[in-house]
């Protein structure tokens, strides 16, 4: 494999889409956990929720646009196809998008005892939670549509296409279903680790748990769900040289999360959950190596000519050091051990 | 409705909505700033209390902004996959540096909307003017794309029509790229601070004396009154500019049909596209060419020396553009009446001005939706000046009218939302301190 321009790119898209996951999937699986919250506390719960995500939901969204801009910017044919042929999907989870985080925000113009009783708050909170479940499994099923196939007319040069049959089908469902599973886990670790409490981070210690347990369902489910939908995805993941230590490595990240949680060292459950998420995202890019979109679109192929792609690059690095000091300030002002006294 | 003209709607009604918000972006940090400032110069709570309150309005105000500018990020391949294919690289530069933009917006309006007890006054300032120049940066490279579409420059197409490589830079500082940086931003100032001059002179006729509203009502002023009177200055560079470049744009928004020298410029009246004449409108003799070209004689091309068919629809632009022009001259005459009572040592929360005040509140936003009809509008039939139709960039996508229905619905519901949260909830909420 040889290190060129647009492989970089491709590289930072996965890494955007890596940490979207671990950030942004967080805040989504919390909107599911909101949906859920019950039992004597349930309002203990919905709040620490808001807490976890409040101030950093905003910023954790941008990783989106990240992969979006360099996606148009570096692979323009590519993403001209996904976007005509997942027209449907895509829309549907930008109405996900536009309801969770409108609604999120109007939820906080309310103060906490207006939250937990008056209907209005109450409204913009079940959007909130219900939104939340729609742009990840629509999210899961357009990444899906990647690896089934979007295919290209020759003579056209245009995505041919009846606009449903990409997405619709089991796979790509599947997918969606294992990415909301997957966001909604780590939520549950992450709120376990952050909760004050005994009895809450317990809660939640104990939904991470049998979300662990629904995520290797779901994920069982997707692969046999590839065999005949996304075979590029099926042998990758089945037969290719680097699949058993990837597989080795995800599975001991899957086994410690469960044994931290089991042991309530819940820093470390964090981390192994993190490390699992992240070898799952990275697992399904190798699989799909080096296509970009199943079966037109490889990474090399579908590249923008390198006086594009190097710029960006550089662009890409001058602007890591900005944003980086500045993300890790974000989260220290508010991921380090202080509840807000509101 | 066809699917152009649905999708066209649909882009429409998307920019329209987000540019609201986009502006509350740019403008608010900038009174949130000035009030926090005058707060740790003074130690007076009022400044300080007057930061947070405007810091609730805009945490509603950016969220709203920043869902809706992801739907556009989407759209433009949703509705315009063959743009995007062709212009994606090319807009590469402003759009990956206003990806960088927008993230440190997002970071530190976290840490200024939910940081105030957990850093230093100062570090929640400078989180404040982290926001100011970040969002102000963000608009400007998006400005720098739309621009391009207007005056595309920056790369080479091989013998198949194919892209063959690009000058990124180019590309991004295309020549209308200034213009248009200059005319948003002093827009978006400008209509933000009469904006929230309007609110605090409503709230002011309800609890007269009141001596936030009153701080309130003048800081706000002073920044949308400084704004507006500057705004003429970057008005005729960018009409310099389209003179220039975009002629057929310019003979649209003047309504300006035949070709001569010492034109006339028309001041409303009603442009005809079947008889080709601009009837009703009050003609200063030699003005157009004086103000397109700084010379009275100068020869301003008309409509009929291009072909229809590639014409913008020149009612639209021409009237969108008087609209603008007229709401920028009201701002103007407010902010030089309020100097003249502030000079004069008059108060300025007189009712009479408080009423005139409420009035000019959505001036500003007018004069923005119109300035923007006048830019998209006046650049049909093209999406790319001259080189690609808008016609041949939507998608094959069918029912596009499901899509427009839904987001156009969508965006009335969070419209009238916000309006409904702002009112009863934020604008009225009791004193904090």
């Amino acid at each position: 494999m040889m290190i060129t321009p647009e492989l970089m790119i491709a590289g930072v898209i996965l890494i955007a889409l890596m940490i979207y996951t671990l950030s942004a999937g967080a805040d989504f699986g919390g909107g599911a956990w909101t949906l859920l919250a019950s039992g004597r506390r349930a309002e203990d719960q919905r709040q620490l929720v808001d807490d976890a995500i409040g101030p950093i939901w905003e910023a954790n969204h941008v990783w989106l646009i990240l992969v979006v801009v360099l996606l148009f910017v570096c692979f323009p044919g590519a993403f001209a196809a996904v976007s005509t042929a997942l027209h449907i999907p895509l829309t549907v989870m930008l109405i996900g998008i536009v309801l969770r985080g409108s609604a999120f925000a109007f939820l906080h113009v309310y103060t906490h005892a207006e939250q937990a009783h008056d209907p209005g708050p109450r409204r913009f909170s079940r959007i909130f939670a219900v939104a939340s479940l729609i742009t990840p499994i629509t999210l899961g099923v357009t990444l899906g549509a990647l690896s089934t196939g979007i295919h290209v007319d020759r003579t056209t040069g245009l995505v041919r296409t009846d606009f449903i049959s990409e997405w619709l089908a089991p796979f790509p469902f599947a997918a969606g279903l294992f990415t909301l599973c997957l966001f909604a886990f780590l939520a549950a670790v992450y709120l376990a680790n952050e909760a004050e409490d005994r009895e809450l981070s317990d809660i939640f210690r104990r939904r991470a748990l049998i979300s662990a347990a629904v995520l290797s369902v779901t994920a069982l489910l997707a692969f046999i769900a590839a065999g005949p939908g996304a075979p590029v995805i099926h042998a990758g993941l089945s037969s290719s040289g680097w699949a058993l230590p990837l597989h080795l490595a995800t599975g001991l990240a899957a086994v410690l999360a469960i044994v931290f949680l089991w042991q309530r060292r819940l820093l470390l459950a964090r981390l192994a959950a993190m490390a699992q998420a992240a070898l799952i995202v990275g697992g399904w890019a190798f699989a799909q190596y080096p296509y970009l979109v199943f079966p037109d679109f490889t990474i090399a192929d579908a590249a923008a000519p390198s006086t594009v792609l190097v710029p960006v690059l550089i662009a890409l690095g001058v602007g890591a050091v900005v944003l980086v000091p500045s993300l890790v300030y974000l989260y220290v002002i508010f991921k380090t051990r202080r509840r807000p006294g509101h | 409705m066809t699917d152009l003209l649905a999708a066209r709607a649909q882009m429409a009604m998307s920019l329209a909505f987000h540019i609201i918000f986009a502006v509350v972006g740019m403008g608010m940090p900038l009174l949130m700033v000035l009030a926090e400032r005058r707060f740790l110069r003074g130690r007076d709570p009022i400044d300080r209390e007057m930061a947070r309150r405007w810091a609730r309005g805009t945490a509603i105000m950016f969220a709203v902004g920043a869902v809706s500018g992801t739907v556009l990020s989407f759209e433009l391949g949703l509705l315009w996959p063959s743009f995007m294919a062709f212009a994606g690289p090319i807009i590469g530069m402003p759009f990956s540096l206003e990806g960088f933009a927008f993230f440190l917006e997002a970071i530190f309006l976290g840490i200024y909307l939910y940081g105030w007890d957990r850093v230093s006054p100062r570090a929640h300032w400078l989180a404040g003017v982290m926001v100011l120049l970040s969002g102000t940066a963000s608009a400007a490279f998006v400005l720098c794309a739309n621009a391009w579409m207007n005056t595309p420059q920056g790369f080479t197409l091989g013998p198949d029509g194919a892209l063959q490589s690009v000058d990124l830079f180019a590309a991004m500082w295309n020549p209308a790229a200034i213009p248009e940086i200059l005319h948003m931003t002093l827009a978006a100032y400008a209509t933000i601070g009469f904006a929230v001059a309007g609110i605090h002179a409503f709230l002011l006729l309800r609890h007269p004396g009141d001596r936030f509203h009153r701080r309130a009502l003048g800081l706000a002023l002073a920044v949308g009154g400084v704004f507006a009177c500057l705004q003429p200055l970057s008005g005729d560079l960018a009409a310099k500019h389209v003179a220039e470049y975009q002629p057929v744009k310019l003979a649209a928004m003047e309504g300006h049909w035949d070709t001569k020298q010492c034109a006339g410029l028309s001041l409303g009246g009603l442009p005809d596209e079947t008889t080709e004449t601009t009837p009703y409108a009050l003609e200063i003799p030699c003005g157009l060419s004086f103000l397109a070209f700084g010379d009275p004689q100068a020869e301003v091309k008309g409509l009929k020396d291009f072909p229809i068919d590639q014409r913008p629809p020149v009612a639209i632009t021409h009237i969108a553009f008087q609209i603008m022009v007229a709401c920028g001259m009201a701002m103007m005459a407010v902010a030089a009446l309020g100097a003249y009572l502030k000079l004069r040592g008059r108060d300025l929360a007189a009712p009479w001005f408080l009423r005139l005040l409420v009035l000019s509140a959505p001036l500003g936003l007018i004069a923005l939706e119109a300035g923007w009809t006048v830019t998209e509008v006046g650049r049909q039939p093209w999406v790319i000046q001259g080189l690609m139709r808008t016609a041949d960039a939507v998608t094959p996508m069918p029912h596009l009218i499901v899509p427009f229905t839904t987001f156009t619905l969508l965006y009335v519901v969070l419209g009238v939302t916000v309006v409904l949260l702002l009112t009863r909830k934020v604008f009225t909420a009791p004193e904090e301190s």
